[in-house]
């Protein structure tokens, strides 16, 4: 399954990248599985995923919590707590 | 009536306040977020997710409008650079009444504020940072649901 990954502000910094195709293995169900899959890459995403308390994740452009399933999804993002306003 | 935009240009506040005030409409009530001026801020930059961002406003405006029978409702948010005293964020609601106007205007900021992907990175001195969410922000908008 290939996914298109965004990310946003200090997490697309660290990563280093705002955006990139992944194809995580089948045993990867779940938005914190894959995060925990991706933080394994290199040391760029190791650092960008080291705190989850500080990461927030978007399934198909919804916010969503990390136990959320991944099957069928087409984008998903990470990025930190959101400051607009 | 919603109007939600996410723009890098100057918010016309003339131009949003003229599509808030709709013909039968008795209060506008409007909140207009700047960037500080009186605590170091340099410059601010405001990054979000394009597509998702416009949509979680439109929902934002929607569950006012339906929440408190509103005749308008407008979101207005920049992104990209800006300096102390521009304007950052717009809202206005329009009703028959000031109690609903009121009380949704607050609705719209402390909702957006929350529920919308944008990040705001600020610079001091030369030195860049990202501007940490604030719990305060949680709870304003978590007081909306308790009722």
């Amino acid at each position: 399954m290939t996914i298109e990954m965004l990310y946003f502000a200090w997490v697309r910094e660290r990563v280093g990248v705002a955006e990139e195709r992944v194809n995580p293995p089948a045993e990867v169900t779940t938005v914190g599985e894959l995060v925990d899959w991706l933080a394994g890459l290199d040391d760029a995403h190791a650092d960008a995923f080291a705190e989850r308390g500080r990461l927030r994740a978007a399934v198909d452009q919804a916010f969503v919590a990390f136990d959320t399933p991944i099957a069928g999804a087409r984008e998903i993002a990470i990025f930190p707590p959101v400051t607009g306003g | 009536m919603i109007h939600v935009a996410v723009q890098r240009n100057a918010i016309d506040l003339p131009v949003e306040m003229a599509r808030a005030e709709m013909a039968g409409a008795g209060a506008v009530v409007t909140f207009t977020g700047l960037v500080r001026a009186d605590d170091g801020v340099d410059t601010l930059e405001l990054e979000h997710y394009p597509g998702a961002t416009e949509a979680a406003l439109r929902v934002v405006a929607q569950t006012a409008v339906d929440r408190w029978a509103l005749q308008a409702a407008t979101i207005v948010h920049r992104v990209g650079p800006m300096g102390p005293g521009e304007r950052i964020v717009f809202v206005a609601a329009t009703a028959p009444h000031r109690g609903a106007a009121l009380e949704a205007c607050a609705y719209l900021i402390d909702r957006l504020k929350t529920d919308a992907p944008f990040w705001k990175r600020e610079t001091r001195g030369g030195e860049a940072s990202w501007v940490e969410a604030r719990e305060t922000d949680e709870a304003a908008a978590a007081r909306w649901q308790a009722e």
